[in-house]
């Protein structure tokens, strides 16, 4: 039981909001699978006793029951059917194939490389500034053109992602180089990060507290070292740390700019 | 001498080495993909121990190494091993080449050419291959693709390191190594498609007299199935490597994405290429792959009961039917590996239906394996021992895969550990118990001698156990959230829990490795030494006992007749408990 009250099976503490769905998927998947595989070696066990070879005594030849034995064919089959049915389809969808209102959750870019996480908050303006692969250097991993006004009130982070509590993030996925996989075991969901396209992967995190990201798709030497840290935040102490991001960001390009472009 | 045949004696190189009897092809194939697998296993049992103890700790004295450790910093180099550590790029080498050797050059040619090759003819009844000298250009195609698959360790950077997947754009930037891989694979699929166009001509057109579909052994209706999906499915990773090949050396861009930033430039040639196409073509032959690494051994595992209850397999067509069918079904499941790969979203839907739909086949012939067990008169030898063990050790296998193949469970399982102990319980307690099963089984038709039977049980029973503290131990992590791949994982600190497992993983590797010794042992002492036999010592039913122990070359002394299916044992009212399929009524 893990501090929630919910049930996990040997799975880190959970911090999204779906996460507990797929905890009690997982709990239910591996219940039908020990019940089967003990069902299973019982009976395997009973065979193995009772049909040892005994001297003077002849097997059965005909042998019944071939109808019966399609019958665990069609009781896995109808299961395996109820669970695409019932969970299979709408979880993909709200995990996968939706994300939540942008009016409601905080979108954040991300762009990844060998072997570092980079993040881009979009900051007052809801504008995330212009990304050219061409403007990228070892101050601007991004690439983010500091000409193009939306780009002036952005935020960067290296490695680490803060959010706030129970309000949902979305998480707009590039990489520079080759394929990385953003992988939080807390949030319970991950997502392959590929160059020239962009992946989406979103969480509601319900938890305060510091989750380690992993790298989950073999980048080159430094996959290991591919780590970095998501800070949930209550909404007031993000709020904070945004505005003093914001004005370091601001100091640093001078007082013409005014506070912000909104 | 022997000119009876109107054969001449032939030269030791005829007979030995280019030889054209599928016999002596086929234990060619036996010791050199048990050979691979030895090291394969070699280097796992470096990475095990890298992953054990990771990190030098706090009382470390690079002045002081152990014995262990500066010999392997000797052997390997300082690159490679500093200090008796393994660098990461040397953990990448040794887990692609690990894979790749494990799977391309020991576990397929194990159970496709070595037993397909040896067993087939002789259980339909045929003098030889369809093709002989394709036959034996197939196994010095393989010869030749393994040894240059070797040789990559020796190229700048080492042997390939992109994962036995070998993802593009990582696999296109990675060091000549991978180019190396490329034409090794392209070399070794050659091989393969020699050899199964080969099964599939001898086993339509050399069937003895009588022996129709319906009376074939199931061993060789796995067989058939499998050689049509090697022919089927081989040819579009040779497609997907020569593209790969071109990328890397013809300046071609089929997998790099417009955009690409490498080495601090974007990468010249970037644009137009998809690195999701690679994965298609490469998960579009490797999951069939999975079914050739499995279907023959499950054909050897229908064989061993049969004979060892003495008694008919339970449910011959439904076990027949299943093969063909997950044969066919396993052509459309293959981007249940791609669920977070960034491909479509929707597709993920069609592939978890056709993922759930392919187990139906797989519960049918377990449970047909099963039953078969009932109303027996189980012999417990040794192979009879190994084709036991391969129904749970592969249940678990097969069970595993469940929450992998459903895709919101895949969603925290994929790329982790789980994955690791699942593929493996399938390939290892599963096919490679069996394939050892069938080592025991034939091998007084190979060599007209049996293996010693203690030995053999002590092999079992040592290689069973250690297999479970080896891969079980995987499924915990991987639930820990372990992801693969990683040559150190306590550098991440969510890991640090289940790291105490990869201790235990550890041993049991060191374990299993020294119960493969009275095995290696037992082999070829019993070539010469062990206890001789007649044509049909376990008393079977199958043709291949109808022939002399070694069968010469040609096989059969007088061209053989099947008058009844292949698993009439106990027949009511006939003489003795088994009825051979060539035996006259």
């Amino acid at each position: 039981m893990n501090s929630d009250g919910g049930y996990t099976i040997g799975m880190p503490p959970v911090a999204s909001t779906y996460g507990s769905d797929i905890d009690a998927l997982m709990l239910l998947l591996h219940v039908v699978m020990v019940a089967m595989f003990v069902i299973w070696g019982v009976y395997l066990a009973y065979c193995l006793v009772q049909y040892r070879a005994r001297d003077g005594e002849k097997a059965t030849y005909h042998q019944a029951g071939e109808k019966a034995s399609f019958i665990p064919d069609g009781v896995i089959l109808a299961f395996e059917i109820w669970l695409i049915l019932a969970f299979g389809i709408p979880m993909w969808a709200e995990l996968k194939q939706e994300t939540p209102p942008a009016d409601e959750s905080l979108e954040i870019v991300m762009v990844a490389e060998q072997f570092a996480w980079n993040f881009q908050y979009a900051g007052p303006d809801g504008k995330f500034g212009r990304r050219d692969p061409k403007l990228v250097s070892s101050s601007n991993p991004m690439g983010i053109d500091d000409d193009d006004p939306a780009s002036r009130d952005d935020v960067t982070t290296v490695n680490n992602l803060y959010v706030p509590i129970d309000k949902p993030f979305i998480l707009r996925m590039t990489s520079k180089d080759v394929i990385h996989d953003f992988q939080v075991t807390n949030f319970r969901n991950k997502q392959d990060i590929l160059p020239g396209m962009m992946t989406t992967l979103w969480f509601e995190p319900n938890k305060v507290g510091k989750y380690e990201i992993g790298c989950a798709q073999l980048c080159g030497l430094g996959h290991t070292k591919m780590v970095g840290n998501v800070f949930v935040k209550s909404q007031e102490e993000y709020d904070e740390w945004f505005k003093e991001e914001l004005e370091y960001k601001l100091s640093y390009y001078g007082a013409e700019d005014g506070s912000n472009n909104s | 001498m022997s000119s009876e045949h109107g054969h001449h004696e032939l030269s030791f190189w005829r007979k030995y080495v280019f030889s054209t009897d599928h016999k002596t092809i086929g234990i060619q194939y036996l010791i050199t993909s048990f050979l691979f697998l030895l090291v394969g296993f070699s280097m796992m049992m470096l990475m095990r121990y890298q992953l054990a103890v990771p990190a030098p700790g706090d009382d470390f004295d690079p002045e002081k190494l152990g014995l262990l450790r500066s010999t392997l910093a000797a052997v390997f180099g300082e690159n490679n091993m500093p200090y008796g550590f393994m660098a990461p790029e040397f953990y990448n080498q040794l887990g692609a080449m690990h894979g790749t050797i494990m799977i391309f050059l020991g576990v397929v040619p194990l159970g496709v050419a070595a037993f397909g090759n040896f067993v087939l003819p002789l259980q339909i009844g045929a003098d030889d291959m369809a093709f002989p000298r394709l036959n034996m250009a197939s196994y010095w195609v393989y010869f030749v693709g393994g040894v240059v698959m070797m040789s990559s360790f020796l190229a700048p950077g080492g042997a390939a390191q992109s994962g036995w997947t070998s993802y593009a754009p990582l696999s296109v930037v990675a060091p000549p190594g991978q180019t190396i891989w490329l034409i090794a694979m392209i070399i070794i699929i050659a091989s393969s498609l020699l050899g199964s166009v080969n099964f599939i001509v001898t086993t339509l057109n050399m069937r003895a007299k009588g022996m129709n579909f319906g009376r074939m052994p199931v061993f060789c209706w796995a067989q058939l199935v499998t050689a049509v999906l090697l022919l089927l499915a081989f040819p579009v990773l040779q497609a997907g490597a020569m593209l790969q090949l071109l990328d890397r050396v013809a300046d071609t861009s089929f997998y790099i994405p417009k955009d690409m930033f490498y080495g601090g430039a974007v990468f010249p040639r970037a644009g137009g290429g998809s690195p999701l196409l690679w994965q298609h073509l490469f998960w579009f032959l490797a999951h069939p792959e999975v079914y050739v690494l499995l279907l023959p051994p499950m054909g050897i595992v229908a064989e061993i009961i049969a004979t060892n209850t003495r008694k008919p397999l339970f449910g011959y067509k439904e076990l027949v039917g299943s093969l063909v069918l997950i044969g066919a079904l396993s052509f459309v499941v293959w981007a249940h590996h791609m669920f977070v790969s960034g491909m479509r979203t929707s597709l993920a839907n069609l592939f978890v239906t056709t993922t759930m739909t392919i187990s139906v086949p797989s519960v049918a012939i377990l449970t047909c394996l099963l039953l078969s067990l009932r109303g027996g008169q189980i012999r417990y030898n040794t192979p009879m021992l190994f084709a036991i063990a391969f129904l749970p050790m592969f249940g678990i296998g097969g069970l595993t895969g469940l929450p992998l193949g459903y895709a919101p469970t895949d969603l925290y399982l994929h790329d982790t550990y789980y994955v690791i102990g699942h593929f493996h319980y399938v390939v290892a307690p599963g096919s490679l118990i069996a394939l050892m099963g069938g080592t025991y089984y034939w091998f007084p038709k190979m060599f007209g001698r049996r293996m010693n039977e203690s030995l053999g049980k002590i092999h079992f029973w040592g290689t069973v156990t250690a297999m479970n503290f080896v891969f079980f131990p995987m499924l915990i992590q991987g639930m820990w959230g372990m992801q693969r791949r990683l040559a150190d994982p306590t550098l991440q600190w969510h890991n640090l829990p289940v790291q105490g497992w990869s201790m235990v993983i550890g041993w049991a590797a060191l374990v299993l490795l020294l119960f493969q010794i009275p095995f290696i042992w037992n082999f070829f002492y019993s070539i010469w030494n062990g206890e001789e036999v007649g044509e049909n010592p376990w008393e079977a039913t199958t043709l291949e006992w109808a022939c002399p122990s070694p069968p010469p070359h040609g096989n059969f002394t007088s061209p053989p007749e099947v008058y009844r299916g292949p698993y009439e044992y106990s027949v009511p009212g006939h003489s003795s408990d088994f009825w051979p399929q060539d035996e006259a009524a």
